[in-house]
């Protein structure tokens, strides 16, 4: 019987590669999340939607302990990850983040040379093998489809690269430490529509390896490439489904409001 | 992992070093002051401050030199206020973005880099050499002046900035010409910064020694000065006299000085400090 | 009428700006007139190259490099003291301590550049030096270890602070890549932060080093007033300002080549600390266009 259980929760914790047990977060008095469990699914593409200023950032953050250095930031309930609660006090939380990457809403390399940006990761855990460091950037900048427009300038600064290659140049920096699970909060809004595709299409492409959580504003996006969709709203989760599910026939009205444009 | 975990422990490590440097500057002012104390409270009396100076270290008092910062002090004050304050109001509110402006934006911040000794030279040529002034407490007071020009005029500059813009706009649209707004709206608005800027400036001047020995202030003068054209001492001249000389009774005279020179400049900081938080609570 | 009146305002205002401009042209004209003079006198190149100082004795000899070797290595002991310091201060107040902490601890470490030199002279001469002289037995009671030492206590808040602000500066869309990869703060600020606030923390260097020449009590007091071209710290020195202190204490007649002479170690330091003070302006003006 015991044993039974055990590989219940076993091939749970496979599945479910992110769980939050009645998370709430508070900016001192300010409650942005109001007590949120979720179970998020290994190698799935799950998008948050929401509208703005409803914790949707906030609630992304804890996965990788982003919050942590936010002044008057708190937080009750429990993060799982593997099964294995991140916010103990043991928890390592460079190790953390070595393991769920995180891709930011307006790129922000390093002002380095691409090549470094890429390496830079790997360089802080102490790698100096220079060719590994080279093969790891050359394969990682293959992966966003980045090589062939850079491979000429892999020493030039990174601010000189368009948008678009700023933030490709972002996930493979976020690649080239191996994560797990990638983090990425509106990693579009600030691109043009070309950009973005490109982009989407990349994100379409890694969720064969990593587990893909993604805050966006367009629905249209969240429709096109994710395997489940949130939406939150006054820092609740208010529906949460596959999102072919959650588009066409939501259950809350909520949710429908939100989704036919008629708030937020 | 390893290294993961070595990193955090250089990264504690460093956080350690951190706080000690931040406190080590601090620490040794504070055993430098108390060992001062030490040294010098027990000679502070009435005497110590109201007696003139003297050959024998126990009967030589300050007063003489404390008199010469105090004439120093308001002289300078009444030539650099008036001069930094108008051009802080022409680079702010009158020159802006012309190339005059850019000039004098270049030329004040150089200034404020310039050597105080360097100013003492000038001082010694112009002041006391050609307008005639000898080592008077006048000549003293124009040098510090100009030694502290750009210090106000920069404070000055900052505080106007800070005014909201909605006050400027506020008169303006009201049809008050420039120099209205600027005397009813803008110096009032600024005042409490600009005085603490000045405050500040002038506890500089205060410490100042080197300018005021290049233009021949003397250690030793007999009487307070009694005219802006008089002979004068001040407080750190009086105290770096104390210093250069061998017999022991001098280093605890001096040591007595630096309590009281101490005193004033930490005062006056305070008082600057005090003044510039209620002014920035009361423009918010 | 009123326009008039305003005309003749902003006309005053104008010409109180213009003494600034008075002030530094004053500055350059008494220095190079007086200098034009001595060089009358004595060979710019002996200036340049000998290697004694003694205009006050009966053999004179005019190597200016001996003060400026004075000068330079007691800034030099200050400047190794305090950018270390200095900058740890920064990164620690702007990335480890709390927010409320940074408040309160700026004011407080200005403080030691508000407490007055010939104060810190007399702390170097009478605390420090004894207290050196315990482990290093053949220090001079002058000397410019302790001197440059003390300097670098009162540089401390020059480097700190405005390090502290060009940190401070830094977009924290920089903080969040480098956290989210992983760094500790010690790596973020040394990998990231502290080389894309670089022009800020040079020009907090320069005007800390610039401050270093220019201070002149400390070393009168603590360095001694023996010209001598050394790297030695332990032995007594005189630096440019400290030869200019020393003969404005004496009585030197108007005119004289000694009195020159002031005037000629004034604008070799007026010289260093002018490029100085035009190379910080120049990158803090680039600086300032990067972030706004
Ligand atoms: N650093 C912070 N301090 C205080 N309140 C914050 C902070 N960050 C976010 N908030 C508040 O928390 C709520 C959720 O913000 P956020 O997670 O950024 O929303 P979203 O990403 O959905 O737009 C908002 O009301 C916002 O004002
Ligand atoms: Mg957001």
């Amino acid at each position: 019987m015991k044993e039974n259980k055990d590989t219940i929760d076993k091939s749970l914790k496979r599945k479910h590669k992110l769980q939050t047990k009645d998370v709430k977060v508070f900016y001192d008095d300010f409650m942005a999340i109001k007590g949120i469990d979720m179970n998020i699914r290994a190698n799935k593409i799950t998008a948050f939607i929401g509208p703005s200023g409803c914790g949707k950032s906030t609630f992304l953050r804890l996965f990788n302990r982003m919050n942590d250095y936010i002044d008057g930031f708190r937080m009750e309930g429990e993060i799982l990850i593997d099964g294995e609660n991140i916010y103990k006090k043991k928890v390592n939380v460079e190790q953390l983040r070595k393991q769920v990457g995180m891709v930011f809403q307006k790129p922000n390399p390093f002002p380095k040379s691409i090549y470094e940006n890429v390496a830079y990761g790997l360089k802080i855990q102490g790698i100096k093998d220079k060719s590994y460091l080279k093969d790891k950037v050359e394969d990682s900048l293959k992966q966003v489809g980045l090589w062939n427009e850079v491979k000429e300038d892999i020493n030039k600064s990174a601010l000189a690269l368009s948008g678009g290659q700023q933030q490709r140049l972002c996930i493979a920096r976020t690649l080239a430490v191996e994560p797990s699970i990638i983090l990425m909060d509106e990693p579009t809004s600030a691109l043009d529509p070309i950009s973005t595709a490109k982009i989407e299409e990349l994100i379409y492409e890694l969720k064969e390896k990593y587990t893909i959580v993604i805050v966006t504003h367009n629905m249209q996006q969240a429709g096109r490439i994710s395997d489940y969709t949130a939406f939150f709203y006054m820092g609740e989760l208010i529906e949460y489904d596959k999102s072919k599910k959650l588009f066409t026939n939501p259950e809350k009205k909520q949710t429908e409001n939100y989704i036919t444009g008629r708030f937020g | 992992m390893n290294n993961i975990r070595k990193n955090r422990i250089k990264d504690q490590v460093f956080k350690f070093w951190g706080i000690a440097c931040t406190f080590l500057g601090l620490i040794l002012l504070m055993i430098f002051i108390g060992s001062i104390i030490v040294d010098g409270v027990q000679r502070i009396d009435w005497s110590f401050i109201t007696s003139l100076p003297s050959r024998k270290a126990e009967r030589a008092g300050i007063y003489t030199a404390l008199m010469g910062s105090v004439w120093i002090l308001i002289f300078t004050t009444i030539i650099a206020l008036p001069l930094g304050i108008a051009a802080a109001i022409y680079l702010e509110e009158y020159a802006k973005e012309s190339k005059l402006a850019s000039l004098l934006e270049v030329n004040i911040s150089n200034l404020a880099g310039v050597p105080s000794i360097i100013y003492g030279l000038l001082g010694l040529e112009v002041f006391v050499r050609i307008m005639e002034m000898g080592a008077s407490v006048l000549a003293g007071s124009f040098t510090l002046a100009l030694l502290i020009l750009p210090i106000v005029i920069v404070s000055t500059r900052e505080s106007i900035k800070a005014v909201p813009k909605s006050i400027r706009d506020a008169s303006f649209a009201l049809g008050a010409s420039k120099w209205q707004t600027v005397s009813q709206q803008l110096l009032p608005a600024s005042f409490g910064g600009i005085l603490t800027g000045i405050i500040l400036a002038l506890s500089r001047a205060v410490g100042e020694t080197a300018p005021l020995i290049v233009i021949g202030a003397l250690a030793y003068v007999p009487f307070a000065p009694e005219s802006p054209m008089d002979e004068f001492s001040v407080l750190p001249i009086q105290i770096f006299n104390w210093i250069s000389r061998p017999q022991h009774g001098f280093e605890t005279n001096a040591a007595a000085a630096i309590i009281v020179l101490l005193l004033i400049t930490f005062i006056m900081n305070g008082i600057a400090v005090y003044f510039r938080n209620r002014w920035q609570s009361k423009l918010k | 009428m009123r326009k008039f009146k305003e005309t003749v305002i902003e006309k005053g205002l104008q010409a109180s700006a213009l003494v600034t401009i008075a002030v530094t042209v004053g500055i350059i004209l008494v220095l190079s007139i007086e200098a034009i003079l001595f060089f009358k006198e004595v060979s710019i190149i002996d200036f340049l190259t000998d290697t004694q100082w003694t205009p006050l004795y009966t053999d004179k000899h005019f190597g200016i490099i001996t003060l400026l070797s004075g000068t330079l290595l007691t800034s030099f002991i200050a400047i190794i003291f305090a950018v270390p310091v200095g900058l740890s201060i920064s990164i620690y107040i702007s990335e480890y301590a709390p927010r409320s902490f940074r408040k309160t601890i700026k004011p407080a470490l200005e403080l030691l550049a508000a407490v007055p030199t010939v104060v810190y002279g007399f702390f170097a001469l009478t605390v420090v030096t004894p207290f050196l002289q315990t482990f290093i037995p053949g220090l001079a009671g002058f000397n410019s270890l302790s001197a440059g030492l003390v300097m670098g206590i009162m540089i401390i808040p020059f480097v700190s602070s405005l390090s502290e602000d060009a940190l401070h500066a830094v977009p924290n869309s920089l903080r969040e890549a480098a956290y989210g990869m992983g760094s500790t703060k010690l790596q973020n600020a040394f990998r990231v932060l502290v080389p894309a606030a670089s022009s800020g923390i040079i020009v907090s260097i320069i005007l800390a080093i610039s401050r270093a020449i220019g201070e002149t009590m400390i070393v009168a007091i603590a360095a001694g007033q023996q010209p001598r071209l050394t790297i030695d710290p332990t032995v007594p020195v005189e630096t440019i300002t400290a030869y200019i202190v020393q003969v404005s204490l004496g009585d030197v007649q108007h005119g004289s080549l000694e009195y020159r002479t002031i005037f000629a170690a004034g604008i070799t330091l007026f010289i260093f600390t002018f490029l100085l003070n035009t190379v910080s302006y120049k990158i803090r003006k680039k600086f300032r266009e990067k972030y706004e």
